[in-house]
């Protein structure tokens, strides 16, 4: 390696380290200072918590006077849901516009690249009007349908570029075996693509998992609330309960980091190597 | 096992065409070679007797069958890939049986067919393993081996060596023919080798944009070309081409005259005083002091030399190349005058048009 490349390389590696540093700082700062008692939360906010600052305290309080267990198994569900027919949906129709030529097909593929363009929050009046009319206002339906939404245009987008890398000779091979087209896209495709499929995940995962507008818009009692939703209420009842709050925002990254971990394991190359040379 | 015929094949993408009234008979059992530059519509030929291109107009016939609104699987054929096409998330014998589940072949048989096929290609050590732990030529056989459980009346082939080693090609080129020798099927087979086509076909079929050149025999091909295509496609070094025109005709016999080689006489048939003429000889028919009517001379540029035999490259009188094989261990030096001679089975005439005239 030359000095000029060394050079560039670390340069690299600063830029990179200092993006890190800027991304995870937030992310220990809250986990650390949940688990610290409030006067040292505000005494000492940088420092980890020692025998003597140690403290519980937000996590009894979340669990004791809320609906966390509630709020938590609510955004699983919309998240976990959305996730799946977004992946089911978006991964269908991605193959329907790639693989199949058909009247309007380039209209339909404008049609959904639109979704990546126009933010969804811009239909929030009318959104919020067509769920009430529909009768699904506060209930976790509403939110999965908006979700699904949300993500369905993008994860087409992604989709569609992996499965145009899948050699068409598979398909034709599997056509000339006699599979029928569903087996094909369940069965040849659909594996094919599991990198593709855990990457669309995560980027479907996060924003829903994060997301406050739309339950602020769309649920209104504590039994369809959910964590983002439900923490916000520490900031407004106990006029600003940093223990609670804090100890809520670290229980709400948790489970984006467990999905994260398990399908980051996904996200393997490689995966294709031996179908053609 | 099943014959084949095609009728009036036509292929036309937008304002190309492809394929242009293809006709085409293939007996059962037969061994046929398509073979043709890149963009002949070979390929397209192949993937339409398949049923995955369709035709823009003519007939297909399998097993005395029309197919054309068939799909794949229901015209009775199995096809191999050029890239192999092996499901890589499927060991070996998942990839064998894959396609057996759906078109209603009992479990019991296919563990038949698949232990048949393993035996027959040497795959059976191999059919726990996935497509990414073997070798190309294992790969290959795969394919194969996906194809003949199958059991098709007709197997297409689809440049299937193209991927391999030059020393893989020429077994599994072996074993291709024994396999056709073993199940005596019949065979579709689009390569751009030449090699690949004389060693394995029945007959040979020569395209060009889009259109039959020519269909016969590997040997009938090579010793009697239809016309200048198939004559500089089929051997190598390409054939020989001298400008010529009919000088005269007297008492039936037209006189061949050319600038670069010695004047001869033809059977004058049908030509006419003044006609354009092409006039054809392979590398391997001029000798050195031989007997015959075409002569023509050259100033050796450069010699070739391969061992068992040496290529010549020699400049004519009218400053442009042509190629001569020298047997033995005497090979002209550089600089050198040669004068080489061909017999008249050996000359190939071709006229304006670049069709085949009688000799």
């Amino acid at each position: 390696m030359t000095t000029d490349q060394r050079a560039r390389s670390i340069g690299v590696h600063l830029v990179l380290i200092a993006y890190s540093l800027l991304a995870v700082g937030p992310i220990l700062l809250v986990v650390m200072n949940s688990f610290k008692v409030r006067s040292a939360i505000f005494g000492s906010p940088l420092a980890p918590p020692d025998a003597s600052t140690f403290s519980l305290v937000g996590y009894e309080k979340v669990f004791r006077s809320s609906h966390i267990l509630t709020y938590y198994s609510n955004s699983l569900i919309v998240t976990l849901v959305s996730m799946a027919l977004v992946l089911l949906f978006g991964a269908m129709a991605a193959w329907a516009l790639t693989e199949y030529r058909f009247r309007g097909s380039t209209a339909l593929a404008l049609f959904l690249s639109i979704g990546i363009m126009v933010p969804i929050r811009l239909g929030s009046v009318a959104i919020l009007n067509m769920m009430r009319s529909a009768g699904l206002n506060d209930t976790l339906t509403a939110l999965v349908l908006v979700y699904v939404a949300q993500g369905l245009p993008m994860s087409i987008f992604i989709l569609s570029e992996f499965i145009q890398q899948i050699p068409k000779d598979l398909r034709d091979a599997a056509r000339c075996d006699g599979v029928p087209e569903t087996r094909i896209f369940f069965e040849v495709v659909a594996p094919l693509l599991r990198p593709a499929i855990a990457t669309v995940a995560v980027f479907t995962i996060v924003p829903i998992w994060n997301d406050l507008w739309f339950p602020l818009i769309l649920t209104s009692s504590d039994s369809t609330h959910t964590v983002t939703l439900g923490v916000q209420q520490f900031l407004g009842q106990y006029i600003t309960d940093w223990n609670s709050v804090l100890a809520a925002l670290s229980m709400a990254i948790l489970p984006v980091v467990v999905i994260y971990v398990i399908l980051s394991r996904q996200l393997i190359a490689g995966l294709t190597s031996g179908a053609v040379k | 096992m099943a014959n084949l015929r095609i009728e009036h094949l036509n292929k036309r993408y937008g304002a190309t065409t492809v394929l242009n009234d293809v006709n085409l008979s293939i007996g059962d059992g037969e061994f046929v070679v398509l073979v043709g530059p890149s963009g002949c519509g070979k390929s397209t030929l192949l993937r339409m007797i398949a049923g995955l291109d369709g035709a823009s107009g003519g007939d297909i016939h399998i097993a005395d069958k029309l197919v054309n609104t068939l799909a794949p699987a229901e015209r009775g054929i199995a096809m191999v890939f050029q890239s192999y096409a092996l499901y890589p998330h499927m060991n070996v014998r998942k990839n064998m049986t894959f396609g057996l589940k759906f078109t209603g072949v009992p479990p019991t048989e296919r563990e038949r067919r698949v232990a048949k096929a393993a035996r027959m290609l040497r795959l059976e050590e191999l059919l726990e393993r996935y497509p990414r732990d073997l070798s190309g030529g294992q790969r290959q056989r795969v394919a194969i081996g996906r194809a003949i459980v199958r059991e098709p009346a007709v197997f297409l082939f689809d440049e299937p060596l193209s991927n391999l080693d030059a020393a893989l090609r020429v077994s599994t080129r072996v074993e291709i023919a024994n396999l056709h020798r073993l199940l005596k099927s019949t065979i579709v087979y689009v390569t751009h080798d030449q090699v690949e086509a004389m060693t394995l076909a029945d007959r040979i079929v020569v395209m060009n944009k889009g259109c039959i050149e020519q269909v016969g025999k590997p040997l009938d091909l090579y010793y009697e070309p239809a016309n200048l295509f198939v004559a500089g496609f089929i051997g190598s070094p390409a054939m020989n081409f001298f400008e010529a025109e009919v000088g005269g005709i007297e008492g039936g016999r037209a006189r061949v005259a050319g600038t670069a080689f010695r004047n001869f006489d033809m059977p004058a048939a049908s030509l006419k005083v003044g006609d354009a003429l092409t006039v054809g000889v392979r590398p391997e028919h001029l000798v050195r002091g031989g007997a015959g009517p075409f002569l023509a001379e050259g100033i050796v540029e450069l010699v070739e030399r391969l061992g068992e035999a040496s290529f010549a490259y020699l400049r004519r009188v009218d400053g442009r190349i042509f190629v001569a094989e020298v047997r033995g261990r005497q090979t002209p030096a550089p600089g050198e005058t040669v004068t080489l001679v061909a017999a008249s089975p050996d000359v190939h005439v071709f006229d304006a048009l670049g069709l085949r005239v009688a000799t």
